[in-house]
């Protein structure tokens, strides 16, 4: 028997406002389920970041969700500009967000790094001019 | 104490209402939802004066109960039906960020923030 479910969504990369429909129907998803809270708070913080930083520097792109008794993966594809240095994108204050996404509250450098706080693993396949790939994996229970 | 006592103190407005009754401990003030989202841990309010729908996804994310928004900042319709949808408060006070956050610390609201 297979216990995985999952699903796809698109996410509109020229409505900032429609930003988060992924993520909160994935938590509404996990919280029917009845997943485990702090996996579930996990998961919707992680893909939320994710969301955002594919409307504002990839012009949106697909969530493909994947949520097993264990664990749920996350694969966000976008086929925007790519991550020129992973590891100044990972530093806490760093970004590239314009001043008009700052003024919609979003854009101060703590995307990348909280994504990766939360999650369990965390990998990214950028190629520049390309896109980006990011595969995270939040587990039911966290591992101590 | 709870999203009504916070009516009160703050002389708020509600715009839509989830439970009044829910019993609030931590609250965050900030414009900034990247913060918010790095940096909030288990706070039940939001206040902030950035009324776009990115600030009720964020309290959504957070399972945050109420939002406030401060400086009179009165969200469009489309940000009321989601904060609806979701069962979230929306309050509105006329007090400026620091002020709001003021009288609710004085009343026994603490910040509640872990690193």
């Amino acid at each position: 028997m297979n216990n995985t479910l999952s699903f796809d969504y698109i996410v509109p990369g020229d409505d900032f406002t429609r930003a988060g429909e992924a993520s909160s129907d994935v938590k509404h998803k996990l919280k029917q389920i009845g997943y485990d809270p702090d996996a579930i708070r996990r998961v919707a913080i992680a893909m939320y970041e994710g969301e955002i930083n594919m409307v504002i520097h990839a012009g949106g792109g697909k969530a493909h969700v994947e949520i097993s008794p264990e664990k749920i993966e996350m694969i966000l594809a976008d086929h925007g500009p790519g991550i020129r240095d992973i590891d100044l994108a990972m530093r806490e204050g760093y970004s590239t967000a314009p001043d008009n996404v700052r003024a919609l509250g979003f854009g101060a450098g703590m995307g990348m790094s909280n994504m990766k706080k939360c999650s369990d693993t965390m990998e990214i396949d950028t190629k520049v001019g390309k896109g980006t790939t990011l595969h995270m994996t939040v587990l039911a229970k966290k591992k101590q | 104490m709870t999203v009504n006592d916070m009516v009160s103190i703050l002389d708020a407005e509600i715009i839509t209402a989830g439970d009044l009754n829910a019993e609030v401990k931590t609250a965050c003030g900030s414009d900034m939802m990247s913060d918010v989202l790095a940096f909030v841990k288990d706070q039940s309010v939001l206040l902030t004066g950035l009324n776009n729908p990115q600030a009720i996804r964020t309290a959504e994310m957070m399972d945050m109960r109420c939002v406030v928004f401060v400086r009179g900042k009165q969200p469009a319709p489309d940000v009321v039906e989601l904060a609806r949808q979701k069962e979230i408060t929306l309050l509105k006070t006329q007090h400026r960020m620091f002020t709001a956050c003021g009288l609710l610390y004085t009343n026994g609201l603490s910040g509640g923030c872990k690193s």
